[in-house]
Order: C-alpha cells, then sequence, then structure tokens
C-alpha cells in the first residue's frame, strides 16, 4: 500500500495545507479566493495545461466546493477530464460531475456522450467509472439512454465480476428513477440466475436490484425464491473457513444472508415442500448457531451474526406459520432482552413487538413481561423505554391489560418529556379496548389527568366524557370521582374542564349526599374557575346553567355569578355573551323550557376512537427531494383479543366535520351558545347518521350527476344531494374533480349562519375566485342573505371559508342560488348550485300535549290552512328511520296523541321576522297499500303547502 | 436502503457526505447539522441507533469521528452497523493506520473506497480483500 498523504498532487495538498493553516473564517475566505483567481487565469490564459494540471486544479476547486462554497466555472474542464486515458484523470472528472453537476446541466449531453464511450471501452476499468457515475447521477436522461443497454452488460459471459457489480446497481439505481424500464421476458431469469453466480460479490449486488424487481413484479421473479434458499442453505451450512473472503469475523457472508432473507420476506411461505423444508432447516440452523458458544469475543463476531439472527427472525414472523419456529424466536429474543449490549435489547424489544402480533407467540412473549418492565424503569437510553412502551401496549389483551396499565401510569409520572404525550394516549386506548368494568377505565382516565395533565389531549379527555354519556352504569361512579379529584389541592386544567362537564350532565346522581351538595358542587367547581383559561370557564359558564336546571335550589347564587361584573364586561366576547344569555335564559324561560334547552347530551354515536387515529398519524417525513419508496414503519398496534367496546367506522358520514373537535361547542368559530346548539346539533347528527343509511348514500350524491334546467336555462348541478339537506344541517353540498363544496349551518329562530367551504382539490391555483348568491323571482323580499366576500384566489389543496348570515322575512319556496365562478389553468369555469334553504330549517319544535293539539287542530280549520297528499312510500316504511326523518325536519314528534300509536304526530313553529307559523303535522302510514297520508295544517296557507311538498319527498 | 453516509468530527466538521437521494444544497446542510445534532448527545450506553425523521441513523464513533449511516426504518440495523465497521476496516488499511487528516487530503480517494463498497445506496462489495485489491489496481494506474 502507497503511503497516501496527498500523494501525487502536491499542489492540492499544498493548498489543503493552507486552509487548515487559516486562523479565520475571512483567512479562509481569503485564500479560497486567491486560489480561485489563479485557477481561472489558468483555465483561461494557458491553452497548455496537460491532464495533470487540469486534474490538479479540477480536485482543488472540488475541495473548494465540498468546503461549502460555491462554484462557477471549471465544469467544462471536469467534462474534459473524462475523455482522459488516464485513471486518475477521469477518476476526478467523473467525481467532480458526480458532487456538483445537476441533471440538468447544459453540459449533460457532453458528458452523456463520454460515458457512452467509457461504457463501450475495452478497458473494464473505464466501464467500470461510466457505470458508478450513472449509479451516482441516475437521471432520467440517462435512465432513457442506458436503460436497455445496462441489462446486457450485466448478463453478458464476457463481462468481468466487478463490472457485473456495477452494472446490477447501476441498473436498480435507473429502475429508481423510471421504473418502466424494468427489464422482462428473457432477461427476467438470466438476471434471477445471478443468485446463483460464482462470485459471492456479484451475489451480494445483484440480490438488491432482484428485490427490488421483485417488489415491481412479484410473479414475473418468484422464481428466485427456490434459488435464493438454496444460495442461503449454501451459506448457512458453510463453515466460516469455506467462504474465505466473504467471512467477517467468522461469519459466513453476513450481509448476503441478511439480504437473501429479505428477499424472501417478499413472498408468502415457499408452496414447494422440499423448499420450504430446506429454508425452515435454514431457519432452524441460524436459530441454533445463536445458542453455540462465540467463535470470538469480539463484538463484530456477535454483531454480525445477530444481524443474520434477527433478519431470520423477521422472515420468521413474516412467515407466522411456524409456531414452533416463533416460539423459539421469542425465547431467544427473551435472552437478549437481559443482555449487556444495550443494542440487543433494544433491537429483541422492537422484535418481539412484532412477535407479540402473531397469534402463536403473543402468549409466550407474555411471559416477558416483567422483563420489560423493568427496562422501561431502569434503561438509561430514552429510546430503549420507547420500544419497552410499544412492547408493553403491543402485548397488552384483556388478561394482563390492568397490569400494563397500572405499570404505564407509574412510570409515567418520571418518564421522559419526549414520550409522554404518546404514552397518554396508548395508555387512554388500552384503557378502552380492555375496559370490562368502565368505573376502571374512568378512574385510568382521571389518573392520566393528575399525573400528565399536560400531556393529556383534547382527544383523551374528550373520549372520556364520551363514554361516560353513553354509558349510563358508569355516570354516578364518574361525577363522583370527579367530584373527589377535584378536591384536590391542585387540580390540572384538564381536571376541571372534565369535572365540569360531567357534573354539568350528571351532578344531580351525587346530590344526595350532603358532601357533595349542588352548592358544594359549584362552590368546588367555582373555586377553580378564576385560575383557569377562558375557554375553560366558557365550558364552566355552561356547567353553571345547566345546575340552574339541576339544581333549582342554587339558582340565585348562580345568577349572582353571571350578572358578576368579571363575566358580564369580560373582555373575552365568548364569556360576555354566555354569561348575558344564561343569565337571561335563567330568569324568563320556565322550568319546562330550561328542562328542554338543557335537557342531559344525548348519546354520541359510536365511532373510533379518535386517540386512534392520531396515534396512527405518522411523524411527517423528509421534506424535499425524496425520492425512492419510503418503506413503512413496522411498528405494530395491539391487535389481539379485540375485545370490549366495538367501533363503528363512520366518520366517513360525517365529513370534514371533525366531530370530537365539535364535542363543546367552545372552538366553534359561529358564535352560538353550546346550551342552544349542542344538544340539537348531536341529535341531528344521530339522525343524519340514519339518514344517510336510508338514503343510501353509497351512490354519492355529490358527483354532480343529476342537473336540472330552471328558469333561463340555468343548469343546476346538486339537485339530487338537495333532498338531503331537507333534514340535514351539516354536509358535502357539491363535489366534482376540482372543487369541493361543504356546508355547516346553525339555525336560531328565524336566523341561520351558514358556513360555506370551498376546497381546491387540485395542484393548481384558482384564480378570480368569486361566489356569489342570487335570489330567483322575489326570494330577496322574503329571505335576506348577507354575505361576506372570499379571498379571490385559492391555494393548491386550500380550502377557503365563507360566511352568510341569512334572515327570514317571511315565508318561501324558492331556494337561494349559489353561482361560482373562477378561472383554472386558464379555463373559465362556473357552477350553479342550489343553496340547501328550505323553509323547515326555520321551524322550532314544539312540545305540546293531546288536549292542546287537537284544540289547535281544529282551530286550524279553514280549507286553504290544509295541505294534504296522498302518496306511495318510496323508501322503506321503517318506523325508526321515519321519526329520524321527521325529528331531523325540525319538528317536534308527539307521542300518545293520535289513538292510532302507528300514526306520526308533529308540531312546530315557522319563525319569520314577520309572522310566527304555527304547524300541525300528521302522517299516517298503510304498510299494508305501502302509501301514505300527509296533513298538514298551519295558520298560513302557503306554508302549509310548502311544508307539505317538501315533506312528501321524504318518505 | 441507504439514503446517505456522513463522516463527521466531534465538532461538526464534515469529512464525507455522499448522497443517494435528490436534496438540494440547503437541505443537504441542514441534514448534516441535524445529524450531527443527534448523534453526539448520545453516550457509549445509548444504542447505535436513532430515529431520524423518518428514517434511522446507524453510527459508529471512532475516535474523534462519527460515521453515520441513514437508512429506512424497516432495515437492518446490525448489518449496516457492521457495514461501518467493515468501511473503517478497509480504510484502515488503506491508509495505513487511517487518521482524520488521511480523510482530508485524500478526500478524492474516500469517494473512490465508497463506490467500491457501497453503490446506488445498497451494499455493493463486501470482501475486504477484494475491494482492497481493486484499490491497488487504481493506485498503481496513472
Amino acid at each position: 500500500m502507497p503511503a497516501v498523504r496527498g500523494d501525487g498532487m502536491r499542489g492540492l495538498a499544498v493548498f489543503i495545507s493552507d486552509i487548515r493553516n487559516c486562523k479565520s473564517k475571512e483567512a479562509e475566505i481569503k485564500r479560497i479566493n486567491k486560489e480561485l483567481a489563479n485557477i481561472r487565469s489558468k483555465f483561461r490564459g494557458d491553452k497548455t495545461l496537460d491532464g495533470y494540471q487540469k486534474k490538479k486544479y479540477v480536485c482543488k476547486l472540488l475541495f473548494i466546493f465540498l468546503l461549502g462554497h460555491d462554484i462557477d466555472f471549471g465544469h467544462m474542464e471536469a467534462v474534459n477530464l473524462l475523455s482522459s486515458n488516464k485513471y486518475s484523470e477521469k477518476q476526478i472528472g467523473y467525481l467532480f460531475i458526480s458532487v456538483l453537476i445537476s441533471a440538468n446541466n447544459e453540459l449533460m449531453k457532453l458528458i452523456i456522450q463520454s460515458i457512452k464511450n467509457d461504457l463501450s471501452s475495452r478497458n473494464p476499468i473505464h466501464v467500470n467509472l461510466a457505470l458508478q457515475c450513472i449509479a451516482n447521477i441516475g437521471s432520467r436522461e440517462m435512465a432513457e439512454t442506458f436503460g436497455s443497454e445496462i441489462p446486457k452488460l450485466l448478463v453478458s459471459g464476457d463481462t468481468i465480476d466487478v463490472v457485473k457489480q456495477s452494472a446490477a446497481l447501476c441498473l436498480l439505481r435507473l429502475l429508481r428513477t423510471l421504473s418502466d424500464i424494468i427489464p422482462s421476458g428473457e432477461w427476467t431469469s438470466r438476471i434471477v440466475h445471478l443468485l446463483n453466480d460464482q462470485h459471492m460479490g456479484v451475489v451480494t449486488s445483484a440480490v438488491n436490484l432482484i428485490d427490488a424487481l421483485v417488489k415491481k413484479n412479484p410473479d414475473e421473479y418468484k422464481g428466485c425464491i427456490s434459488l435464493a434458499v438454496s444460495r442461503l442453505s449454501r451459506i448457512v451450512t458453510a463453515s466460516y473457513t469455506d467462504l474465505q473472503d466473504y467471512t467477517y469475523y467468522f461469519v459466513p457472508a453476513p450481509w448476503l444472508s441478511m439480504k437473501l432473507l429479505r428477499l424472501l420476506q417478499n413472498y408468502p411461505p415457499p408452496e414447494d415442500p422440499g423448499v420450504r423444508g430446506r429454508l425452515i432447516e435454514c431457519l432452524e440452523t441460524i436459530l441454533n448457531k445463536a445458542q453455540e458458544p462465540p467463535k470470538s469475543k469480539k463484538v463484530q463476531h456477535s454483531n454480525a451474526k445477530n444481524a443474520v439472527l434477527f433478519e431470520a427472525i423477521s422472515l420468521i414472523i413474516h412467515m407466522d406459520s411456524e409456531p414452533n419456529l416463533l416460539v423459539r424466536a421469542c425465547n431467544q429474543l427473551g435472552q437478549f432482552l437481559q443482555h449487556r449490549e444495550t443494542n440487543l435489547r433494544y433491537l429483541a424489544l422492537e422484535s418481539m413487538c412484532l412477535l407479540a402480533t402473531s397469534e402463536f407467540s403473543h402468549e409466550a412473549v407474555k411471559k416477558h413481561q416483567e422483563t420489560v418492565v423493568t427496562a422501561l424503569k431502569t434503561e438509561r437510553d430514552v429510546s430503549v423505554r420507547q420500544r419497552a412502551v410499544d412492547l408493553l401496549y403491543a402485548m397488552c389483551d384483556k388478561t394482563n391489560a390492568e397490569e400494563i396499565v397500572g405499570e404505564m401510569l407509574n412510570y409515567l409520572e418520571t418518564a421522559d418529556y419526549s414520550i409522554r404525550e404518546e404514552m397518554v394516549m396508548k395508555v387512554a386506548i388500552l384503557a378502552e379496548k380492555y375496559a370490562s368494568d368502565y368505573t376502571w377505565y374512568v378512574d385510568v382516565i382521571l389518573n392520566l389527568i393528575r399525573i400528565a395533565g399536560d400531556y393529556v389531549s383534547e382527544e383523551v379527555w374528550y373520549r372520556v366524557i364520551q363514554i361516560v354519556i353513553n354509558r349510563e352504569d358508569v355516570q354516578g361512579y364518574a361525577a363522583k370521582t370527579v367530584f373527589e379529584s377535584l378536591q384536590a389541592p391542585a387540580c390540572h386544567e384538564n381536571m376541571v374542564k372534565v369535572a365540569g362537564y360531567i357534573l354539568g350532565e350528571f351532578g344531580n346522581l351525587i346530590a344526595g349526599d350532603q358532601r357533595s351538595s349542588p352548592f358544594v358542587q359549584f362552590n368546588l367547581l367555582h373555586s377553580k374557575y378564576h385560575l383557569c383559561a377562558a375557554q375553560t370557564r366558557a365550558l364552566l359558564l355552561t356547567t353553571y346553567v345547566k345546575f340552574v336546571n339541576l339544581f333549582p335550589e342554587i339558582r340565585v347564587d348562580i345568577q349572582n355569578i353571571l350578572k358578576s361584573n368579571s363575566n358580564v364586561r369580560n373582555s373575552e366576547v365568548e364569556l360576555q355573551q354566555r354569561s348575558m344569555e344564561y343569565l337571561q335564559l335563567s330568569q324568563i324561560a320556565s322550568s319546562d323550557v330550561l328542562a328542554t334547552v338543557l335537557e342531559e347530551m344525548p348519546p354520541f354515536p359510536e365511532r373510533e376512537s379518535s386517540i386512534l387515529a392520531i396515534l396512527k398519524k405518522k411523524k411527517p417525513g423528509m421534506s424535499e427531494g425524496v425520492t425512492g419508496p419510503l418503506k413503512e414503519n413496522k411498528h405494530p398496534a395491539a391487535v389481539i383479543n379485540n375485545t370490549g367496546v366495538s367501533y363503528t367506522k363512520n366518520s366517513e358520514n360525517a365529513p370534514s366535520l371533525a366531530v370530537s373537535a365539535d364535542l363543546l361547542g367552545i372552538s366553534s368559530s359561529l358564535h352560538q351558545p353550546t346550551i342552544n346548539s349542542a344538544p340539537p346539533a348531536s341529535s341531528n347528527n344521530t339522525s343524519t347518521n340514519l339518514l344517510v343509511d336510508v338514503f343510501g348514500e353509497t351512490t354519492s350524491p355529490t358527483a354532480g350527476g343529476a342537473k336540472s334546467a330552471i328558469g333561463d336555462g340555468i343548469i343546476v348541478k346538486n339537485e339530487e344531494s338537495l333532498k338531503k339537506f331537507i333534514c340535514k344541517h351539516n354536509g358535502i353540498l357539491f363535489e366534482n374533480d376540482l372543487l369541493q363544496i361543504g356546508i355547516k349551518s346553525e339555525y336560531r329562530q328565524n336566523l341561520c349562519q351558514m358556513g360555506l367551504f370551498y376546497g381546491n382539490k387540485t395542484n393548481f391555483q384558482f384564480l378570480s375566485f368569486t361566489p356569489s348568491i342570487s335570489s330567483p323571482n322575489n326570494l330577496s323580499t322574503k329571505l335576506n342573505i348577507q354575505v361576506k366576500p372570499v379571498d379571490t384566489v385559492v391555494e393548491a389543496g386550500a380550502q377557503v371559508h365563507q360566511i352568510l348570515n341569512v334572515e327570514c322575512i317571511e315565508d318561501f319556496t324558492d331556494l337561494p342560488l349559489l353561482t361560482i365562478q373562477f378561472i383554472y389553468c386558464n379555463v373559465q369555469q362556473k357552477l350553479t348550485l342550489r343553496l340547501p334553504l328550505t323553509i323547515n330549517k326555520f321551524s322550532e319544535p314544539t312540545v305540546m300535549n293531546s288536549e292542546s293539539f287537537f284544540t289547535r287542530w281544529k282551530n286550524l280549520n279553514n280549507p286553504t290552512q290544509e295541505a294534504q297528499k296522498i302518496f306511495k312510500a318510496t323508501y322503506p316504511m321503517d318506523s325508526e328511520a321515519v321519526k329520524a326523518k321527521l325529528i331531523g325536519f325540525g319538528i317536534q314528534l308527539l307521542t300518545g296523541i293520535d289513538p292510532n300509536p302507528e300514526n306520526y304526530v308533529c308540531a312546530g313553529i315557522i319563525h319569520t321576522r314577520t309572522l310566527q307559523v304555527g304547524c300541525l303535522i300528521r302522517l299516517e302510514p298503510n304498510t299494508q297499500a305501502q302509501m301514505y297520508r300527509l296533513t298538514i295544517r298551519s295558520s298560513k296557507d302557503t306554508v302549509s303547502k310548502e311544508l307539505c311538498k317538501l315533506l312528501h319527498e321524504l318518505f | 436502503m441507504i439514503r446517505f453516509i456522513l463522516i463527521q468530527n466531534r465538532a461538526g466538521k464534515t469529512r464525507l457526505a455522499k448522497w443517494y437521494m435528490n436534496f438540494d444544497d440547503d437541505e443537504k446542510q441542514k441534514l448534516i447539522e441535524e445529524v450531527h445534532a443527534v448523534v453526539t448527545v448520545r453516550d457509549a450506553k445509548h444504542t447505535n441507533f436513532v430515529e431520524f425523521r423518518n428514517f434511522k441513523i446507524v453510527y459508529r464513533r471512532y475516535a474523534g469521528l462519527y460515521f453515520c449511516i441513514c437508512v429506512d426504518i424497516s432495515d437492518n440495523n446490525l448489518a449496516y452497523l457492521e457495514a461501518i465497521h467493515n468501511f473503517v476496516e478497509v480504510l484502515n488499511e488503506y491508509f495505513h493506520n487511517v487518521c482524520e487528516l488521511d480523510l482530508v487530503f485524500n478526500f478524492y480517494k474516500v469517494y473512490s473506497v465508497v463506490d467500491e463498497m457501497f453503490l446506488a445506496g445498497e451494499i455493493r462489495e463486501t470482501s475486504q480483500t477484494k475491494v482492497l485489491k481493486q484499490l491497488l489496481v487504481y493506485n498503481s494506474l496513472e
């Protein structure tokens, strides 16, 4: 070996020394500028630069570039070096090009020509340099130019091994750039047979290429299975002296073995019994070798051996068909859990996580619970502790959930900040998933808040509220427990929120006990009030007004708080508004009205835990220039024994509305007091879900398929989807390839606030984006619509929110039109839709008893006040669905009024500015004839007619 | 696959950067700094693996130099850890007891060593004998 300290290029060595001797950044820059000037003048002036000098200067430029300075000349000289016949000059030329020249450089044509020359050279060293250069740059142009040449080189009998190695990986690189250059047909078997090559280096390179080809086309390349197995078998059974050059610290060809084992993970277990038997033998041998005494004490020996072992275990887990091997793997990993090498403990935890998901080895993994818990407590490296958490999560099932959750809670007290939030979510999920006793679940979550309150995200505490509301059996316990938790001297704000919400709903369940009497509850909550943020205070105000309903005896105390200056004149407008409105409500409303408005929250629709969704989200990726396929993170979730609460995934039924975020209506930009909006909104949610099923929403109503012409030939694109909006306020109004329009509306008496969400689904901007509202006929005298203008540019993928304020002046029949115009890729787009703003939206459900219903009914006896329709049922006559539709329509379903229990009787008041119209509705089904008779009486004939028209289409 | 290979000293000076993905220069600089920050805070009791964005860094420290390989999350940690050592042994043999200065003065030769052992983000050759023999041939050429 030569002593190599800048040998060959003295000038370069001197220059590097000079740079190293520079005392300051300024001195370095000065020296570099001097050198650049020198090189520039050499390149410009003296035409007689020889190859050596060119090489030296190009190399200096490269060095300067690597120091972090820009280089804007010398590229041509570097390209010139490519045509040199001397290796050292060529090498510097190629190096400069692969480090410094971008794929779209103007010199690329010249470069490609030089590479072509070298590829066809008889000198394998030149061919090799050219291949390495292609592999390093791998541009599209190169893929197109050389994609068909390289396979030939790869399988030709004349090609020497060193060149084959480069050719295989060069082809792999080009495949990643341009996947349609995949060699197929006759090439397939020749490439696959490289696994049999005598030269281990060729196999090592080729197996990477084959792995990539298999991923693209597993069937075509499945011939590689048996070849890979026999190659692996030969290596595994070889003694370390057999493979000479390829033995690394007494381990035969560890990297190649690892790669072959990975290659096999692209396929299910081999079908051919012979191949399969041989593979299992290999895996057994690898497991056996792990038990043998080490041949060397060097860490390199054990690392290499274990690299193969871990890959074998991955394959065993992947095959998931050999219980015996799975259990052996688990035992082996169990030994590693207590190994003195941190690396091995880490990898064993990681690998065991996967084993825990196999039904064959889940039980075997559980045996190591204690060790894993110890790891959680004692490991110094946080990433190891993180793996221990992952494994505990993966091995958790019904039998050990309480223990594991307990240990995780214990650890949480001292856990690293970096993993707390994830742990909190995992604990919350396990507690919910495996809770057989929901009091335990409530305890766990409250403990979470106590121990790591800051890390308890909204999803977690929303979820506990959802569950408490949905499960009657736990409500009293929850109220009692949150009450006790509140008594702690220091109490996390999240605890105050949960306690506030739960006591507001279920405080009455513990009010019998003197120690938690209404007044005590209220005082305890209010003692936290001033320490809390505005959002929490807003929530507490709602709790207070709920108390007004639950505990009339403390109404005055609550009113005093509501009207205190600090609330009524609070700088937060939300608090002001709530205080004022709640105060008014508590003063004006009768106890019946209060009981209705402040009624207990209805159950939430069952859905997948939103916490799980968050946990599933992966970390953000590498931002720019990501090429090639990214493999998925293999960390598993707990999947075994999925019992307990069953989730129905109906999240797609509530598009674009983060339902959980609406739980409390606090963050809603629409300033609507929670009590008014929340209960109806969520009861609408339930009915909406029912309706969705009834209308068979699988045929997308938003496809824009249904068109209808109106008046002056305008095409309305959402005629079909309008029907479903009669009974719901929120959803997707329209969708095509460019645009999605969502709608979210809230109604209060004769007022409506409607949010329109315009989503740009494309990768380009929308320009001149102008949505406008028009009122056909004389609608503008009946509906006063105020529109807030929106930005005229909608960025790619962005969503624009527009608010409409609507006042109903008198009853109406036409629907407002929404016309949207914008320019997409220089093309003008125009779209007209009807807004689903029907008269029933301004209806308020009215409760009344039988007597008053019939009195009113009889009073409305003028023939014009009645509208009636007898019609055939369009949808199944399912009573629950009918009820849901009636409720969604905005009217009160009255029971026990009609002597015939089959009949539906409803009442509502339509609010307009000029007039309130009371409406009485009777719907009589005749299931035998599949017919309905619908009768509507109201104080205004036009209202009766319109309601009749709208309603009959729903059944 | 390997996303990049970095050799850095304790002060954060880069002694080799070999990229197998297309990053622009700013992103490269950012990655170099991030890797340095992630790796240098770890001690001997820590593992040789660190999760890094959507990938992981497998690294090993030799005297004042950190050898780091960024690979996919699902890649085999120990195989790349030993690939680093194999590479270091080749450098050591090639430069007769390699030290940091060798890598500075012969940076262009280090690239040749890398290209012999790794190509297109994969392992090309693992036999030290074969690699050194090839490098010797190059040295004997003009």
